[in-house]
């Protein structure tokens, strides 16, 4: 059985001009040690997806349907005691900010032991050490002095590794990390990345990254799920997802990226932008900035088709598989 | 002035001297924007009260200064793209505010066409920023939400043609909208109503609507995502071709770089460590700092990364190291490093590199 498996989520945010779907028929699963990486644009719903698995959404928001199964309990389901239990403790996350995340009053062992206090029957002294531990995991230089430093005495780097620290400290299964290193620089970026890398290998703890730059996507990744609109328009092994993909949009994205096109020469522009969520195409939410837009797109939502390991949801794609299916009976 | 700013400044002059040197030899093309010699210092010691010390029985005062840029010498030629990247706090927004007179430097000089800019007051600047405008990084914050985008655009046209009609102002915003295609329909509006793409347009057409020949584009694709990032990027090289600009791009995305740039220059802790044509520079880095950030740009083609990993952090810019600003985190660090600070020196490839261990081909 799966660690992890989300079937046919949907959360919506009640708004004054009516309930609005910021994530629909989401399923997809998650292996021990596993690790996912989520895509898209701003408004996708990658995030949002993120802080569900944990039931984080806030009000106006909702679980408004599906099932988030995890050691064999639907977390959709649980009261706020019970997902005590199971927040920081088997699944932890991580946040874009660590300034943020970071209460800027508390020490960082402040931090830590209040965490460890929180899910375990444990003393200061213990707690201390197993801190100081982690921090080494981290790689945080001279730990036993950085422990009773504030967030403020340490770099972007340096906090962030904290945090990932944090998130590590009851051993989770999974880690949820939201665009851990978007403010960070590209240096720093590449040494948290293969720290998790490296973390999660060792820890056998699954990773799903939500994130928007496909390059670290492709470093980090195993699998990888395309997101637009509050939709999955497309899932399957990373590599196939980079090297093949079968979407438009995917296709797209992917283009669109600086290194894809020829120095100097003008780039693969995608043309528009994605709709607002109160105001989805019928059909493929895709269909008003696809190239390859036909009759069926602006009528019907596309299901998914299967094209090698992947899933796309796209009705061209399904009616070439449809063709080759028809010719290889022939 | 403290021993460090002094070596440093006598340091400088030599350089400059030697690079102008080097122009007058070689056939160069026309220069647009010269920075000579640029220092830029930031005082962080609060008001005069804060600064009293109490030391050994006396009142002393005593200032901290952040060292934004210290001695930065570069070239704009016409034409061009010029992108400065660079990790967060290494000056390169200091440097693009310096040269459009946002910011005053602390010592050097600004040029544009061989007339100093720098120490003109605000009515002699006139005619200079109608010829250099500038986009800034974030387009909900440029944009002031209280006026409709037409009067946004129109504001400019009318400051730098006080004799136009207003039909011809008219005309000219609604010239500038078409060409960013945003619908001229649309000036009614207010900048609350368009996305971040449809605003970073806007903020392009308001620099290109005074017809200027250069313009300072501080990070205007950041903030955006990747689709809409590609549209802006090439609406802007649209705008090059089509109006003969010259950019000075400050970024630190190198991806972008690559693609967009003509010559790059690399800026570590407020000094250039390396100045080379964009072909050259990702084909073949010479100096350790660069080497490190292009190994570090995520790529789609990688199974895994192999990035080269430089030791500790960027130091603060409060206490600059001595020598050069890179020897604590350089893997070919030796003693000359750190005492003397390496000057551009010319690469058979076109490009210009500060420092020791190329200079002495131990790299």
């Amino acid at each position: 059985m799966a660690l992890l498996e989300v079937k046919n989520l949907e959360v919506s945010f009640g708004l004054r001009s009516g309930a609005v779907k910021a994530l629909r028929n989401i399923s997809f699963t998650l292996e021990r040690g596993e690790r996912l990486g989520l895509v898209g644009e701003s408004g996708a719903g990658k995030s949002v997806l993120g802080f569900s698995i944990l039931n984080l959404i806030s009000k106006p928001g909702r679980i408004s349907g599906g099932e988030i199964w995890f050691d064999g309990k639907n977390l959709a389901d649980l009261s706020a005691k019970e997902l005590r239990d199971v927040r920081g403790n088997r699944i932890s996350m991580i946040f874009q900010d660590p300034m943020m995340t970071l209460n800027p009053v508390l020490t960082i062992g402040q931090q830590m032991i209040e965490c460890l206090k929180a899910h375990r029957k444990i003393s200061t002294e213990d707690a201390r050490t197993i801190a100081i531990q982690k921090l080494k995991q981290v790689y945080i230089p001279s730990p036993e002095t950085r422990i009773d430093q504030y967030p403020h005495e340490l770099s972007g780097g340096m906090r962030q590794r904290i945090v990932i620290a944090i998130g590590l400290l009851m051993d989770p299964d999974i880690i949820i990390a939201d665009e851990p290193t978007t403010a960070l620089d590209v240096t720093i970026q590449a040494e948290i990345m293969e720290l998790m890398v490296e973390l999660c290998d060792r820890n056998n703890v699954a990773l799903i990254l939500i994130t928007h730059d496909l390059g670290v996507v492709s470093q980090v990744t195993q699998k990888a799920i395309v997101m637009y609109a509050g939709r999955i328009i497309e899932q399957g092994p990373t590599k196939e997802i980079i090297n093949d993909a079968q979407h438009p949009y995917t296709q797209g994205l992917m283009n669109a990226l600086p290194q894809m096109a020829i120095p100097g020469q003008r780039l693969n522009q995608i043309r528009g932008a994605m709709p607002p969520l109160q105001n989805i195409p019928t059909g493929c939410a895709f269909n008003p900035r696809c190239d390859y837009v036909m009759d069926a797109c602006t009528k019907q939502l596309p299901g998914y088709t299967a094209s090698g390991n992947c899933q796309v949801a796209c009705h061209m794609v399904a009616n070439m598989k449809k063709a080759e299916q028809t010719s290889d009976e022939v | 002035m403290s021993v460090q700013e002094q070596q440093q400044a006598s340091a400088q002059s030599q350089s400059s001297a030697s690079t102008q040197e080097n122009s007058q030899s070689e056939n160069k093309p026309e220069s647009l924007v010269q920075i000579r010699d640029l220092y830029k210092k930031f005082n962080i010691s609060g008001d005069f009260l804060d600064q009293l010390k109490f030391q050994g029985g006396k009142i002393v005062r005593e200032q901290e200064f952040v060292h934004a840029i210290n001695g930065v010498n570069l070239d704009v030629h016409k034409g061009e793209a010029l992108c400065v990247v660079g990790e967060s706090g290494c000056g390169k927004s200091t440097v693009a505010r310096t040269v459009m007179g946002l910011l005053n430097p602390s010592r050097g000089s600004i040029s544009y066409r061989g007339e100093r800019i720098d120490n003109l007051d605000d009515k002699a600047l006139m005619p200079y920023r109608k010829k250099m405008q500038m986009i800034f990084q974030n387009p909900y914050a440029s944009l002031n939400p209280r006026m409709t985008i037409g009067q946004t655009l129109m504001e400019p046209v009318k400051l730098h043609n006080p004799t136009w009609s207003a039909q011809e102002i008219r005309d000219k915003v609604h010239e500038v909208m078409f060409s960013v295609g945003i619908d001229p329909s649309w000036g009614e509006r207010f900048a609350h109503e368009f996305s971040g793409g449809q605003r970073q347009r806007i903020s392009i057409a308001r620099a290109l609507a005074v017809d200027p020949e250069f313009i300072v584009a501080d990070e205007p694709i950041s903030a955006l995502d990747v689709s809409i990032q590609a549209q802006v990027l090439n609406l802007m090289m649209d705008a090059q071709e089509k109006r003969n600009l010259t950019y000075l791009f400050i970024t630190h995305d190198l991806a972008v770089v690559e693609h967009f740039g003509t010559r790059v220059a690399v800026m570590y802790l407020g000094s250039l460590c390396e100045l080379a044509p964009t072909k050259a520079l990702f084909a073949k880095p010479r100096h350790p700092y660069t080497q490190a950030l292009l190994s570090a740009i995520p790529r789609l083609e990688d199974d895994r990364p192999s990035h080269i990993k430089l030791q500790g952090e960027v130091p603060t810019p409060v206490n600059l190291p001595s020598g050069c600003v890179f020897h604590g985190r350089c893997p070919y660090v030796n003693d000359r490093c750190k005492k003397e600070i390496p000057q551009l020196i010319a690469t058979d490839d076109g490009g210009q590199v500060a420092c020791h261990a190329v200079e002495e081909g131990r790299l």
